[in-house]
């Protein structure tokens, strides 16, 4: 097999205080692609993303990113090895001005964090590059303001370009488009699709019609496990897929 | 993506930023300048209105409080056991000068030094921990540096290391005439103060409120919150070593007072008092605070419960302190 995996987890499993969340889970994703995870509510999406990205630790299994055991790894690590996500729950730096919110994230990429006796006039450096990832995700308007006062659609929009900020090799997004407006979700689907190029999204998102336009593959997750898994026509059709929606009242 | 699209979408109105936690404009730089200023001039002023001793003994605890809000106001982080950086500095400092003789400049740095290392490592330890056991823990190592100094051979237990010579600075300047030494205390406050709006005005400072606001996107992002912790920690140890130093040499002794865990409840109240978070609070705090001891003097052992009420009343009547509250109303970081 000429394939060519970026991230892969086998036997991923996650247990609360008895409640199995996630239940060996074996993912493989492939490079370059976009990849869905779907689910019921309660299927575990998140707390997989949560194992992914270290802020869990799994109770069995192991993580791989770029053919390296990553099951061990901090969550600050990971990101720094390309591996970053954006929260299910919108994550900015509510008090930072929109501007300031994606320079952080450039200005960890770029060096001078332990810089405590410059100015912090010296992150302007950043302004320009900031600018254009706001202007990316159609904030321009509002780089001075501050991120808590933005709607909770724009909150997302400037978590996205936070993380663009990083141009991380594998995104993971937890639910981008929670939230937005009919037009923000065209536009922000348009922008993860140009976003993907070069890089790789592996993505938990509700709005079917969106995984549908925008993934190359499916994984299906129900009650911590894979239910099924392929391209969007093949998993749609697949007589377990529809009974675990319905089955909850999920369209 | 152009522009027009993000206008379809309902239009949050700019809120202008308010309060010391909002974004920085261009102009509060100017403001904080002038009230550096401003607070230079008093000082220079104030030896002739009050008692040197008085205003000196002021300037090191309004540094200490600012070195602590640094750590609970800019680094989110509760300390209780900040007596053990300020008086480790104090008896090393007073040791220094008496038994070695050493410049008192030298002395004053040896102290900080001092603290700083005691700050890495207790620091070390206890950011491994938040909230309420962050602060035991901070307690129980400061507790640690109490005993030793009521025990150890070289710390005059119950005494203290009393009769510490002023000396003079760099073998010219005699301190021991108050008049002096007010401006040797004078340059190492405002040195400090700025030593501090510089941390938090920087590109550490700037990834120092990120971490404050929201820990786990500044994780994802990839900055190892802990080093920033422990970095902020230790400077925060250092600089109140800087200022248990210094009072060493003001009243020629390091005493059990220093590293007592009522001195590390003082500093938690000074900062409250004047605001957390405040660049100017804790000054403002440490003066309220020293004027009512000064005041209450003759009042005895109710100076405490006195105390203890204008900290009930501040937490339950404005919880952001004096220039909190002013930082407000003006909606200008102070
Ligand atoms: N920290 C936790 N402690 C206990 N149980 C948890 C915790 N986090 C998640 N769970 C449980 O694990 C299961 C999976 O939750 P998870 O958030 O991963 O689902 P999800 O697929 O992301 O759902 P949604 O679509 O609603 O976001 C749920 O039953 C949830 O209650
Ligand atoms: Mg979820």
């Amino acid at each position: 097999m000429a394939e060519d995996f970026i991230l892969t987890t086998q036997g991923l499993a996650k247990t609360f205080r008895g409640i199995v969340a996630v239940d060996g889970v074996d993912l493989a994703v492939q490079r370059g692609s976009i990849h869905a995870l779907i689910g019921p509510n309660g299927a575990g999406k998140t707390t997989c993303f949560n194992l992914l990205t270290k802020f869990l630790s799994p109770t069995r299994g192991r993580i791989s990113f770029n053919g390296r055991d990553i099951t061990r790894t901090s969550p600050a690590d990971v990101a720094r090895l390309g591996l970053v996500r954006s929260f299910q729950i919108s994550a900015t730096f509510p008090h930072l001005s929109v501007l300031e919110n994606v320079r952080i994230a450039l200005q960890r990429q770029r060096g001078d964090n332990f810089d405590f006796w410059r100015s912090e006039k010296l992150l302007r450096r950043y302004d320009a590059e900031a600018f254009g990832l706001i202007e990316q995700v159609g904030l321009a308007g509002h780089a001075d303001g501050r991120a808590a006062d933005l709607s909770y659609g724009r909150k997302r929009a400037l978590e996205l370009a936070t993380t663009l900020a990083l141009s991380p090799e594998l995104m993971l997004l937890d639910e981008p488009m929670a939230g937005m407006a009919h037009e923000d979700i065209d536009r922000t689907a348009a922008l993860i699709r140009r976003a993907a190029k070069g890089r790789t999204v592996l993505m938990v998102e509700h709005n079917l019609s969106v995984v549908a336009s925008l993934s190359d593959r499916i994984t299906v997750l129900a009650r911590g496990r894979v239910l099924a898994e392929g391209t969007y026509d093949q998993v749609s059709r697949d007589p377990r897929v529809v009974e675990a929606y319905i089955g909850v009242g999920h369209g | 993506m152009n522009r027009s699209e993000a206008a379809a979408a309902p239009v949050a109105a700019p809120v202008p930023t308010a309060g010391h936690a909002g974004s920085p404009r261009r102009d509060d730089g100017a403001l904080h300048a002038m009230l550096f200023a401003g607070l230079v001039a008093a000082l220079l002023v104030a030896p002739f209105l009050a008692y040197p001793v008085f205003v000196m003994r002021v300037m090191c605890f309004a540094l200490f409080a600012s070195a602590f809000n640094l750590l609970l106001g800019y680094g989110g982080l509760l300390s209780f056991g900040h007596a053990a950086y300020f008086g480790l500095a104090s008896y090393v400092c007073a040791f220094a000068a008496r038994s070695w003789g050493v410049d008192p400049v030298a002395a004053i740095l040896l102290g900080t030094l001092a603290s700083a290392a005691l700050g890495a490592v207790f620091g070390a330890i206890a950011i491994r921990r938040q909230g309420i056991y962050f602060a035991m823990i901070t307690l129980a190592l400061a507790q640690i540096v109490y005993f030793a100094a009521l025990q150890a051979p070289f710390t005059g237990g119950e005494d203290g290391i009393q009769g510490v010579p002023r000396g003079r600075l760099l073998g010219l300047v005699d301190l021991a005439p108050d008049a002096t030494l007010y401006g040797l205390v004078l340059v190492v406050f405002v040195a400090g103060l700025l030593a501090i709006y510089r941390i938090v005005h920087s590109p550490f400072g700037q990834v120092l409120r990120a971490i404050r606001e929201n820990e786990s996107r500044a994780l994802s992002l990839g900055y190892r919150v802990d080093r920033y912790r422990l970095a902020v920690f230790t400077m925060s140890a250092a600089l109140s070593g800087l200022a248990g130093a210094t009072k060493a040499l003001v009243f020629q002794l390091a005493s059990l007072t220093d590293v007592h865990w009522t001195m590390s409840g003082e500093v938690v109240l000074m900062t409250l008092i004047g605001g957390m978070g405040t660049m100017f609070g804790p000054t403002v705090g440490a003066l309220v605070f020293m004027a009512l001891e000064f005041y209450l003097a003759s009042i005895g052992s109710w100076v405490t419960v006195v105390e203890g009420a204008v900290f009930v009343v501040c937490v339950l009547a404005f919880r952001e302190g004096v220039v909190g509250v002013l930082a407000r109303r003006l909606g200008r970081p102070l």
